[in-house]
């Protein structure tokens, strides 16, 4: 009876997973071969959307690539922006006064806490808890009002420009930020009470998709997903920039690196940089925004209009085969968004487009270790690991 | 330059391989040092390895095509971007491919994160990499023709696809 059961043949299943499921937040497909739920191999499937953005980079001048570097990952854009014209800053050899330095660390820890509400929550979602969604993207409303307050828009913000920001923050920006900040942390802590100890949460992500520190390392991760292994490295910390040497915050480490550390690293990156949005914005320094350039900065529009340098200087600027042109040369800028480490690679020929731009997109190089996380898991972890990467299919394809 | 050459990086990679190092060059306080295409595995190896160095990390592989930039000499490039945790430290390899071979050996050996990464060159720069595991396209139809990143690549594509034919695997 014993030998029948052993000679049973099981069949392998090979199952789509994408590019169109509601799961995957994102077009990507993953080709999964299956016996019976467990996963024995998986082939994922990229480029689904790939717009060339490199390229497109290359037949722009240096301020356009700007909404194109916020598209790339259409959940945390400031980031992303930010971290652009902070590499092409580099490139020019500048450094924008002190003021706006602390506006944009205040706008991208805003950004990285609506970052990873987005991922918790949907998260959350994707393991069939919506309550937290609805917590969490309470609070993710409140930032987007910030952020549009400022801005203008929603998403795709476009706020930064090389050498300083496209404006000052409008009057009462302080308060509203502070209302925010003082207010934030009941909901980390709701997220708490409703998830960190409850048995299906904890059941579902404990020990899924682990990776060690040395593995995580060689497959280049970065951001949650490595702090989550046990790796202390954050580039704010260690190679800080747009002064976040002057702010007293903790890099929370796991120890399995797996998806559950995953989300408690990011809870506690919550209220990490809801204590440096509190800093920032108790020492908010005034005085001006944009570096004293104009070359690099376009004028006030009553000097365009009234004064002949004024109208020159816009002219160079805007103008077809104008704008700035920085030196030749190769520089490589990192900063720490929320899935990692953003790489800028620019290379200038002294004209005023960049000669190439390779973007080191944190998602892209994240995903590429997900064949060897969900290797012998059950179907329904699939889910659970993919929302614990944060994939953004805009930067995973570029 | 006295900062350059007193650098501990360059004068251990010096000392270590006299004949690999083509030049070395400092921009904005990042040092790229160019190697030559065959010691690649040989340098990385000891650059990953050695006790005071521990450039643990691989960044980031960027392809050039310089087929536009005056005074270059060869036309494509890999940057090897890596980064050391323990003494927090980035450092540039820069080693050109000739366009009459368009191969260069893999570090996957070394980093398993060269996977996706080399070939997405393959895909857009159209280099080969050898020991690669499974070298394809990873953006682009596996049977897209052309290279997009490279300078003669016209931006609007070459037009569009007549057909997209399912391939059955």
């Amino acid at each position: 009876m014993a030998d029948e059961v052993k000679e049973t043949p099981t069949e392998r299943m090979v199952l789509n997973f994408g590019p169109s499921h509601p799961a995957t937040h994102g077009v990507f497909r993953n080709i999964l071969e299956l016996d019976g739920e467990r996963i024995l191999d998986v082939e994922v499937e990229i480029g689904f959307l790939h717009s060339g953005f490199e390229k497109l980079g290359e037949n722009r001048s240096y301020n356009q690539f700007i909404p194109i570097a916020d598209r790339m990952n259409y959940v945390s854009p400031l980031n992303n922006d930010i971290g652009y014209v902070l590499a092409v800053e580099k490139l020019l050899g500048i450094k924008v006064p002190p003021r706006c330095q602390y506006i944009r660390v205040i706008m991208c820890e805003l950004n990285r806490i609506a970052d990873h509400l987005v991922s918790i929550g949907m998260h959350a979602v994707d393991i069939g808890a919506m309550t937290v969604f609805l917590y969490a993207f309470k609070q993710r409303e409140i930032i987007y009002d910030i952020l549009e307050f400022v801005t203008g828009s929603r998403m795709n913000n476009c706020y930064p420009r090389v050498g300083g920001l496209v404006a000052d923050v409008p009057e009462g920006f302080e308060e509203k930020v502070t209302d925010f900040a003082d207010h934030f942390l009941p909901t980390v802590d709701d997220m708490d009470r409703l998830l960190t100890r409850n048995r299906i949460w904890v059941d579902r992500n404990k020990g899924i998709g682990a990776i060690s520190a040395e593995e995580s390392i060689s497959w280049g991760l970065s951001g949650p997903i490595l702090r989550a292994a046990g790796v202390e490295r954050d580039i704010r910390k260690d190679e800080p920039y747009s002064s976040y040497d002057h702010f007293d915050f903790e890099i929370p480490v796991g120890t399995r690196g797996d998806s559950y550390d995953r989300y408690l690293v990011r809870m506690e990156e919550m209220r990490q940089s809801n204590r440096i949005i509190q800093q920032a914005i108790a020492n908010l320094p005034g005085g001006e925004i944009n570096v004293d350039d104009p070359k690099i900065i376009l004028p006030p529009k009553d000097r365009v209009y009234h004064t002949i340098e004024g109208l020159i200087h816009h002219f160079k600027l805007i103008m077809e085969e104008h704008g700035f042109q920085p030196p030749k040369g190769e520089i490589y800028l990192a900063t720490e968004v929320p899935n990692g480490e953003l790489g800028f690679f620019i290379i200038s020929d002294g004209t005023n487009k960049p000669y190439r731009i390779h973007v080191r997109a944190p998602s892209f190089i994240n995903y590429s270790v997900f064949p060897q996380l969900v290797k012998g898991h059950m179907i329904s972890d699939v889910v659970a690991i993919i929302s614990s990467l944060n994939i953004i299919a805009g930067e995973l394809d570029r | 330059m006295d900062s350059l050459e007193g650098n501990q990086v360059v004068v251990k990679l010096r000392a270590t391989f006299p004949d690999s190092i083509i030049e070395v060059k400092e921009f904005r306080g990042d040092i790229t040092v160019t190697i030559k295409k065959e010691d690649l595995l040989a340098i990385m190896q000891f650059l990953r390895d050695d006790e005071e160095l521990r450039f643990n990390y691989l960044v980031s592989i960027s392809g050039v095509d310089y087929l536009k930039m005056e005074g270059v000499e060869m036309r494509f490039a890999l940057i090897y971007h890596l980064c050391s945790f323990k003494n927090s430290r980035r450092l540039a390899i820069k080693t050109f491919v000739p366009e009459d071979s368009l191969e260069i050996d893999s570090v996957y050996p070394l980093w398993k994160t060269a996977d996706w990464q080399e070939r997405e060159i393959y895909d857009l720069f159209g280099i080969s990499f050898k020991g690669h595991p499974a070298l394809k396209r990873i953006f682009l139809p596996q049977d897209f023709e052309g290279h997009p990143l490279r300078k003669d690549y016209p931006l609007e594509g070459r037009g569009e696809r007549s057909r997209f034919d399912y391939n059955e695997r």
